[in-house]
């Protein structure tokens, strides 16, 4: 390869991960603003609970609330510890 | 009644002050009576950019206090007698510009003009919030550029969800890509996002691509809107933009390197 492929090659990847970095973030930025602003609290507040009966910790629990056209969806996923009795 | 049209990108520098220039100027030329407003209440130059700053006697801010007339305030422009351009305050603090206030100014407006043409300030604070708030029609200014990008698709966000239309739950406000400071040979190399690259992510209906251009800044040195630069990329790019906005069909230009060649080359058109 000569330095000037080098040149080539770099210079054509820095659109391309401009893009890619993009795509990401604006999926991600999108997908947070459509979320109720209430959702957080929910998950803080479903969490303590759960953790009264199971010892899990915060990161074995996802929320998310799904909007389709007539009806939403609110997923709730924990993932139980092999042992689970407190 | 009058379109409202709200020229607005969320990141600043982007070139949403030369667009409103250029437009309202375009339609006016066009033969439709336009008013451009500056909502950049604070930091006003749309009256820099139209060459009318020493012309400036009141404002926006004095209409809605009461301390003048509509009539007062709006200035004639020098160079087309259909357009007329109502300019910011620039010494008061932003919470002068009132919902109230920009409706009754937009009612009156409506009644005297075909286009109103709101040159929002940057951010999503106040001015930018009531700038597109009325709006029937968005000109969203892009640059090929990541953060301008993701701005532009924060504000696309906000207009679905924050406009008076959203409110109201009308028809949603038509939203229109003008990528601006758009260098073909950049993106040729690789070392730019390329339009189609900004359409996967924003999607939206182009109106125009305006390439990086001197004529830009010597047109804002001089105070006269690039549009009036016939002999110029981003003038003539303008010129379409007005021209398909208004429904007439024209190719898009000035995205490939090899056709802007040509054109240069063969004195535009």
């Amino acid at each position: 390869m000569s330095l000037l492929d080098y040149f080539r090659s770099s210079k054509a990847s820095s659109a391309s991960l401009a893009k890619e970095r993009l795509q990401i973030l604006v999926a991600y930025e999108r997908s947070s603003d459509s979320q109720p602003a209430y959702l957080p609290e929910l998950q803080k507040e479903l969490l303590a609970v759960i953790q009264r009966y199971v010892n899990i910790n915060k990161d074995a629990m996802t929320i998310n609330l799904e909007q389709t056209d007539n009806q939403e969806t609110l997923e709730l996923n924990i993932v139980l510890p092999d042992a689970h009795r407190v | 009644m009058a379109r409202i049209i709200v020229v607005t990108s969320g990141k600043g520098g982007v070139g949403k002050t030369t667009t409103s220039a250029a437009i309202s100027m375009g339609l006016a030329k066009k033969g439709h009576k336009t008013v451009v407003i500056d909502f950049d209440v604070g930091l006003r130059n749309l009256d820099l950019i139209m060459g009318c700053e020493r012309r400036v006697v009141y404002d926006i801010i004095n209409v809605i206090n009461g301390e003048a007339t509509l009539n007062q305030a709006l200035i004639k422009d020098k160079n087309c007698n259909l357009l007329s351009i109502l300019p910011a305050s620039q010494t008061r603090n932003k919470d002068a510009l009132t919902l109230e206030g920009v409706e009754k100014i937009l009612e009156e407006l409506s009644k005297d003009f075909k286009y109103i043409v709101c040159d929002s300030p940057a951010g999503i604070e106040t001015g930018a919030h009531l700038a597109m708030y009325f709006a029937d029609d968005a000109f969203v200014v892009t640059n090929p550029e990541v953060s301008s990008v993701r701005d532009s698709d924060r504000m696309l966000g906000l207009l679905s969800s924050k406009s008076r239309r959203a409110e109201r739950g009308e028809e949603p406000i038509k939203e229109y890509l003008l990528l601006s400071r758009y260098s073909p040979t950049r993106v040729k190399s690789g070392e730019m996002l390329s339009l189609d690259d900004v359409q996967d992510i924003l999607s939206l209906h182009l109106l125009g691509v305006i390439p990086e251009s001197k004529s830009v800044l010597t047109s804002s040195n001089a105070g006269t809107p690039v549009i009036l630069d016939e002999k110029s990329d981003a003038g003539q790019a303008y010129s379409d933009i007005v021209a398909r906005y208004l429904g007439e069909t024209r190719p898009h230009r000035f995205i490939d390197e090899k056709s802007g060649f040509f054109r240069k080359l063969f004195g535009g058109k």
